[in-house]
């Protein structure tokens, strides 16, 4: 591994780079693989089966039934790759942004329509940090 | 000669297309996306490009992370529809030019930008979009598309510098073809927008507005970007903002706005649109 990177400060945010690409391969290979209606199918029948199909480690497996999206970032998952699953699941990028947000749709469609997450207080780990700190008083 | 005479930016948010398709266009959330596209069909439809050169990034579809082109060039004589999940997208297959675009890989690589070549290619929203929101939903595309498609997925994308460098290039490509084509170049993607994590949903409409200016006004100050400011302040794909950048710099240095288009938001992201002409 070399050294952290300077993108690694900025909060709630996972720079997909080639460490990340290496590690997620085949949950996103396994993910590419749902563009073919006939895997959908298959996939869609027997869930676990079809993952077993997969070299992907236990943990991604285990993300991937518990549609955990953050999990699957964290394990190396790409968005793009992702869009795959929830499309799948008849999902948009706007109901899984929510969820990995932590709100409810309704609360999240809310603040778009209010113009979107600000930049103040959301560029730097530190200005989350410190709202943490001050949430737990 | 072959000649660039405008280039358009264009956000190409897949939801747009999505409402395009299930007849949702009149919709009031999704109307004032569309609203401010009526000027830009109506200038298209005059404007009449032989060709359009469409700058725009693969989300996983003709590419996986099996290949990772930075840079490739659609020579192919037509690109089918990719199925995204959902099933492809009712609109046209997309018209190549295999001529031109054989022409501009020559072209480019001599001139040190070593792009992929590729034959056979599905296309996804990222170039159906921007032409559904121009075009409107016609039986067929009106003229030939030759795509290019920029890494933008896998971190590093080109940086924006590059990404100008390349615009420069391929506008020298263009200009030393021998038929007599009216080119418009896409630049697509972004505004603003984060797709992923506890900070999806960001926006900086501050950050976009800058932007669109100096997208006209001074583009050889966005090329000084830096991928971290980008990551920071458009979001983790709002980086695909380089992108724009090819188009500028196919563009002369002066150039004339002639429509500017912003929206927040569409699904999860700052819509931006831009219409360049060059002067001569």
């Amino acid at each position: 591994m070399g050294k952290p990177n300077e993108y690694d400060d900025i909060p709630g945010t996972t720079v997909f780079d080639a460490q990340r690409s290496r590690q997620g391969y085949h949950l996103n290979m396994f993910c590419m693989s749902l563009m073919k209606a006939e895997n959908r199918t298959a996939f869609k029948a027997n869930e676990r089966a079809y993952l077993d199909r997969w070299p992907m480690t236990e943990a991604q497996k285990l993300a991937v039934l518990a549609r955990d999206w953050n999990g699957m970032i964290g394990l190396g998952g790409n968005i793009y790759y992702l869009a795959k699953l929830f499309f799948t699941d008849q999902k948009s990028f706007q109901f899984v942004a929510a969820v990995m947000t932590g709100s409810t749709q309704e609360e999240y469609a809310e603040m778009m329509l209010k113009g979107g997450r600000p930049p103040e207080g959301n560029r730097h780990a530190a200005e989350w940090k410190k709202r943490e700190r001050r949430k737990r008083g | 000669m072959a000649r660039i005479i405008a280039g358009v930016t264009t956000s190409h948010v897949p939801a747009i297309g999505a409402a395009l398709d299930n007849g949702k266009s009149g919709e009031p959330y999704w109307k004032k996306v569309f609203d401010g596209y009526e000027r830009s069909k109506e200038w298209i439809r005059r404007a009449k490009p032989d060709v359009i050169l469409l700058v725009y990034n693969d989300h996983a579809s003709a590419f996986s992370l099996e290949i990772i082109p930075t840079f490739a060039l659609g020579c192919a004589a037509e690109f089918p529809i990719a199925d995204e999940g959902w099933g492809p997208r009712p609109v046209p297959k997309v018209i190549g030019h295999p001529e031109l675009a054989a022409h501009i890989a020559q072209s480019v690589i001599l001139d040190e930008f070593d792009l992929t070549v590729v034959n056979k290619m599905e296309v996804d929203h990222g170039l159906t979009v921007p032409l559904s929101l121009m075009y409107g939903q016609p039986k067929e595309w009106p003229c030939p598309v030759i795509p290019l498609p920029v890494n933008v997925v896998v971190y590093p994308p080109p940086t924006a510098h590059r990404c100008y460098q390349f615009g420069r290039a391929l506008r020298k490509a263009i200009r030393s073809y021998d038929e007599d084509l009216r080119v418009v170049v896409f630049g697509t993607g972004g505004m603003s927008h984060q797709l992923q994590g506890p900070r999806a949903g960001f926006i900086n409409s501050k950050f976009d507005r800058r932007f669109l200016n100096l997208m006209t006004r001074d583009p050889k100050a966005l090329a000084r970007i830096t991928h971290l400011e980008l990551l920071r302040e458009a979001g983790s794909e709002g980086i695909e903002l380089v992108m724009w950048l090819i188009m500028r710099g196919a563009l002369d240095e002066k150039v004339r706005e002639v429509h500017r288009f912003y929206h927040v938001p569409a699904s999860n992201t700052a819509v931006g649109h831009l219409i360049l002409e060059n002067l001569k």
